[in-house]
Formats: structure tokens, C-alpha cells, sequence
């Protein structure tokens, strides 16, 4: 199990440093560069452009460049930030916090609306339920998250005035209930997607281990249906689920920056945008490789508990 | 292969459209939809400009906000006073064209990498499939808007960008099939003809790996209009005047309680095109796995 972990292990480090190299070198590599910035502010001189280059570092060969700029990031040195100066980790970590809640939101409505509509729709197969599931998430794996959202907010919001339009809290208030009763609808948005997806998978997975013989031997032994159903199928079935809850994390990520912007959510999709606007290059490359870093962590994690829980896959 | 095909000389020649797995395309209702419905949009972005009353970038300053089906205006009209059904078609042709030709480019880029880690193995296979990983270890909307933010498209820069977060998915898949084909007998027979790497690869391996990239491409057309509609919705793709779908969406927002017929139209177009092509992939999907017959 150790020798697993750390291979594992290592081999998520392997990946994110390609992942530095590849994240600095496209939008170093980009036009204009990080100089651009710099270049728009009217007056400037050619001398004070290279003055600003020299006292940033930024007239070095890129190679120099990236290995300074990875030497400081694993001590925690993400550089600050062009618009107000702050460490770009603090400005980061600062945005986390709505982000992971309205994420964790989605996934938990997710699994728990996918699970059941796979199971379903795997037991009833080629049923209208069944029918309508594939045909409904196929639809739902196609609806642009942006536009459903504005949907939602025309629905729920604008006519039957059931949720708030946007933010996350009322101004002044800001109590958990309060927060809960902004969430529903950004969730809700953010999940569509991740619903059909996690419907698909069950349903296969259902359908997988329902044809082996370990089921039809539970069956012959004169289990209740129900009992070989919940006990039997479905804890088989949810194994691989795991590593799909890993696989999920970038679309969920990306989705969340769309979401937060339809629904002015103070998240780190948010922070994305505006920075991207201000051409704030160090908030920028660092939610790009924070991003990476998280999507990491939840194929690792996941990798790990299915090894934690499936003894065939640390063994092997 | 060609005294094969010679030897059967009294059959009539075998029409790719009656073909058995075209047969089974064409019984695979949801992607019968998608390929008329494709047909319908493409003809309707084509021809639609022509046929309508109103020139897309025609401002009338007394017609803003008209609603849907007044003064000519089928899907009413923008807070500047253009027709929004001369917009969509113009946009459907961007948009549409984009995620096409985004998807050639992305599945060539996947094809070459796929091959070459495929058939090669070992530390290609090593370098160019991590790096596939490391790729895919980046939400693409952050990679995809921080390049467009940077580089500042025009439509073709928008294009390439959308391959170049793309490419993954057919990279990973041809990678594997071509791993599988290369054990097999006949290209072990091609190998003692002595035929070039580079022709086993393209010539003898690719055209039996065709299906699943057929079916990762439709797929990416998919995708790649979806990613469009998202990078122009948040202001860094297609750049007004201009249309795209997406882009149209773009202002929408703040209209939602007075002219919600701004969000709406695009909306439902971005999906149906969508929609379509996911239908039609998982129909090609279907009808190219010949299991498909027995169950």
C-alpha cells in the first residue's frame, strides 16, 4: 500500500511540473507578454519600459526566467499581484472558500441525483424512465452552463422571485441561512451538467455488475431483490464512481467560473476574469497553476480511497 | 487486398451507404435528429441572410427591444435596434465554421500525437502521454481564456486556441487503439516488406483506427462550439460587430426582466447545435461497434 502511495505521489509531482512548464511558457510565449501591461500607460518612455523590465526581471532569458519564478513558487512565493501589490496566494486563498462551498454544493447534489437516476434507469433499462434519463442528460450535457444559468435566474429569479439574482449574501446580513438560501440556485446550475454525467456512469456500472455471476449467485441463494440490489449491486457499482468524483474536478472548476459570473459569485472564477481584465499576469498564471494543483489533488485522492477500498487495485 | 476485392468479381461492389453500419446509423433515431437538424441550421445560417427583411448590422435606433414576430422582426430585435434573427444566421455561420474547423484541427494535432506515443511506445509514448495528462490537468476554460485574454483573436487565433485545449481526448483514444492494431498479424507483415515507419503509421495503422476518431471528432465539434459560446460570452472571444453565438449572449444579461428574448434565441440555438452533434456521435459510436447488432 506505502510503495502504491508513493508512486502515486510521484507521479502527480511529475505532472505538475510539466504542468509549470507548459502554464509559463504558453502565456509567456503569447503576444505582447507581460511588458504589455506597462506599454499602455500614455508618456512611458522606451527607457522606462526597459527600467521596468530590468527591475522585474523580466529582460533575463525565459529559461532563467521559469526556474526563478518555480524556485520561488515551492517556497510559497507566488509573486504579487499588478493591480494592488497583495501576494497573489493570499488574494487566492482569499477566493477559495466560496468557490470549494459552491462546488462541493454541486457535487453532493450531483451524486446523490446521478447515483439514484443510474440505478433506475439500469434496473428499469429500456424503460420511458430509462429513455427519458439517456435522452435528458444527453440534452443536459449539451445546454451552455452560462445560458442555463440565465435561464434560472429569469425563472426563479426575475418572475417567481424565489431566489436572489446573485451574490452571496444580502449586504448586511450574511448568516448561514442566508448564504444557503444564495447558493441554491448557482448549485443547482453548476450541477446540471455533472448530473447527466454521473447518471451515465451508474447507469453502465449498474448494468456491469448486475451481468456478473456473483449477482446471479446472490439471486439463486434466495435473497430478496431489494436486498441483492442495495447490498450487492450497489456498493459494486459505486467503486468506480470514485475516480470518476476525481475525474470531475477540472469540469466542475471550469463550470464554476462560468457559474460565478452569471451569478456574481465572489469566487475564484470571479478572481479569473478580473484579473484577466486588468492584466494581472501573476493572479493569472497563479489561479492557472492552482487550478492544476487542485485538479491534481482530486485524482490523487481519489486514486487513493478506491485503493483504500479496493484491495485488487493495490495489489496489482 | 486488391485481389480480394477482384476475386468477388459477380457481387456488385458494397456502397458505403448500405454498408451495415450505415444501416444502423440510419436506425439510430436521436442521430437521424441530429443530422437533419444540423442540415436544417447549416441551410438556415447559409441562406437565412438572404431571406430576411433586415440586414444584420442595420441599426434603427425606433426599433429597439422589439419584441419577437412584430414589425417583421421574427426573433425581435437588440438594444441597438438589429434584427436578432439576421444575427443569429450570420453569428450560426461564425459559430458553426469555428467549431468545425477548431475540430479539424484539433484531431489532427490528436491524431499525430496518438500515433506516434501509440506506435512507438516507451519513452515517446512516455513524454508525449504525460504531457496529454498535463494538458488535461488544467480546467480548459482557464487555459482557453487565459490564452484568448493574452493573444487578443480574431476568429482564426479563436480557432486555433480551441484546438489547442482540445486535442486531449483523440490523443488518448488513438494512442490506445493504435497501441492494440500494433501487435496484430498485419503489421507484423508490413514490417518484413520493409515498408517505412512513417507509412505503417499513416498508410496501415490509421485507416483501421478511423472509426473512433470519426466519432472523438463529432464529439469535439460539440465541444468546440460550446467552448466558442463561453469564451465570447465572457468577452475575449469572437469580438462584435461581429456576431457569434455566443457573443450575442454576451450583453444579454442585463437585459433578462425587459427583453429576455436576447437571452433565449441564441441560448436555444448554441444547444440544439450541440445537442445534434453529441446525438450524431453517439450514433456513429454505436453503429461502428458491430456488437451493437446482437443486443
Amino acid at each position: 500500500m506505502l510503495r502504491y502511495i508513493v508512486g502515486r505521489i510521484g507521479q502527480s509531482l511529475l505532472l505538475l511540473f510539466l504542468v509549470s512548464i507548459i502554464g509559463y511558457f504558453v502565456l509567456l510565449l503569447a503576444p505582447g507578454g507581460p511588458m504589455s501591461q506597462f506599454a499602455l500607460t500614455p508618456g512611458i518612455s522606451k527607457q522606462d519600459l526597459d527600467r521596468i523590465a530590468e527591475q522585474m526581471g523580466l529582460n533575463r532569458p525565459i529559461i532563467v526566467q521559469y526556474a526563478d519564478w518555480l524556485w520561488h513558487l515551492l517556497q510559497g512565493d507566488w509573486g504579487a499581484s499588478f493591480r494592488d501589490n497583495r501576494p497573489v496566494l493570499t488574494v487566492i486563498l482569499d477566493h477559495l472558500p466560496a468557490t470549494l462551498l459552491l462546488m462541493g454544493t454541486a457535487a453532493a447534489i450531483a451524486m446523490t441525483l446521478g447515483v439514484c437516476i443510474g440505478i433506475l434507469g439500469a434496473v428499469r433499462r429500456y424503460s420511458i424512465f430509462d429513455y427519458v434519463a439517456t435522452v435528458g442528460a444527453m440534452i443536459a450535457l449539451s445546454v451552455p452552463t452560462f445560458w442555463f444559468g440565465l435561464i434560472a435566474i429569469y425563472v426563479f429569479s426575475l418572475n417567481l422571485g424565489w431566489f436572489p439574482a446573485g451574490n452571496m449574501y444580502t449586504i448586511g446580513s450574511g448568516s448561514v441561512g442566508d448564504v444557503l438560501w444564495h447558493l441554491v440556485l448557482p448549485a443547482s446550475v453548476l450541477a446540471l451538467v455533472d448530473v447527466a454525467i454521473w447518471s451515465r456512469y451508474m447507469r453502465t456500472a449498474t448494468l456491469d455488475v448486475i451481468n456478473q455471476d456473483f449477482i446471479k449467485t446472490a439471486r439463486a441463494k434466495g435473497l430478496s431483490p431489494r436486498r441483492v440490489l442495495f447490498k450487492h449491486v450497489v456498493g459494486n457499482a459505486l467503486l468506480p464512481m470514485i475516480t470518476l468524483a476525481g475525474l470531475q474536478v477540472p469540469a466542475l472548476l471550469g463550470g464554476a467560473l462560468v457559474t460565478e459570473t452569471v451569478f456574481t459569485w465572489p469566487g475564484m472564477g470571479r478572481l479569473f476574469l478580473d484579473s484577466l481584465g486588468y492584466n494581472d499576469y501573476p493572479v493569472v498564471m497563479g489561479l492557472l497553476m492552482f487550478s492544476a494543483v487542485l485538479v491534481l489533488i482530486g485524482n490523487l485522492l481519489a486514486d487513493l480511497v478506491s485503493a483504500f477500498v479496493d484491495p485488487r487495485i493495490r495489489l496489482a | 487486398m486488391s485481389t480480394v476485392t477482384s476475386a468477388n468479381f459477380d457481387l456488385p461492389p458494397e456502397r458505403w451507404w448500405r454498408s451495415r453500419t450505415a444501416r444502423r446509423f440510419r436506425r439510430h433515431r436521436l442521430a437521424m435528429f441530429g443530422v437533419v437538424m444540423i442540415a436544417m441550421l447549416t441551410i438556415a445560417c447559409v441562406f437565412g441572410p438572404y431571406v430576411l427583411p433586415y440586414d444584420q448590422l442595420f441599426i434603427d435606433l425606433r426599433a429597439r427591444f422589439a419584441p419577437p414576430m412584430t414589425g417583421g422582426h421574427i426573433f425581435g430585435t437588440d438594444p441597438l435596434g438589429r434584427d436578432v434573427a439576421a444575427r443569429l444566421f450570420h453569428a450560426g455561420r461564425i459559430s458553426l465554421l469555428v467549431g468545425f474547423c477548431a475540430m479539424l484541427i484539433s484531431t489532427v494535432i490528436g491524431t499525430v500525437i496518438g500515433v506516434l506515443s501509440g506506435y512507438y511506445g516507451g519513452r515517446v509514448d512516455a513524454v508525449l502521454m504525460r504531457s496529454t495528462d498535463a494538458f488535461l490537468s488544467f480546467p480548459s476554460i482557464f487555459l482557453l481564456l487565459a490564452l484568448a485574454a493574452f493573444i487578443r483573436p480574431d476568429p482564426l487565433m479563436i480557432t486555433v486556441i480551441i484546438a489547442v485545449t482540445t486535442w486531449m481526448e483523440v490523443a488518448r483514444i488513438v494512442s490506445t487503439e493504435v497501441r492494440s492494431l500494433r501487435e496484430r498479424d498485419f503489421i507484423l507483415a508490413a514490417r518484413m516488406l520493409g515498408l517505412s515507419n512513417r507509412w505503417i503509421m499513416f498508410r496501415e495503422l490509421l485507416p483501421n483506427a478511423i472509426g473512433p476518431i470519426i466519432v472523438a471528432a463529432t464529439l469535439t465539434v460539440a465541444r468546440a462550439i460550446l467552448l466558442e459560446a463561453y469564451v465570447s460570452f465572457l468577452g475575449y472571444g469572437i469580438q462584435p460587430p461581429l456576431p457569434s453565438w455566443g457573443n450575442m449572449l454576451n450583453g444579454a444579461q442585463q437585459y433578462l426582466g425587459s427583453a429576455p428574448w436576447l437571452a433565449i434565441v441564441p441560448g436555444i440555438a448554441i444547444t440544439l447545435a450541440v445537442t445534434s452533434f453529441n446525438f450524431i456521435g453517439d450514433g456513429l459510436r454505436d453503429a461502428l461497434d458491430a456488437r451493437s447488432d446482437l443486443g
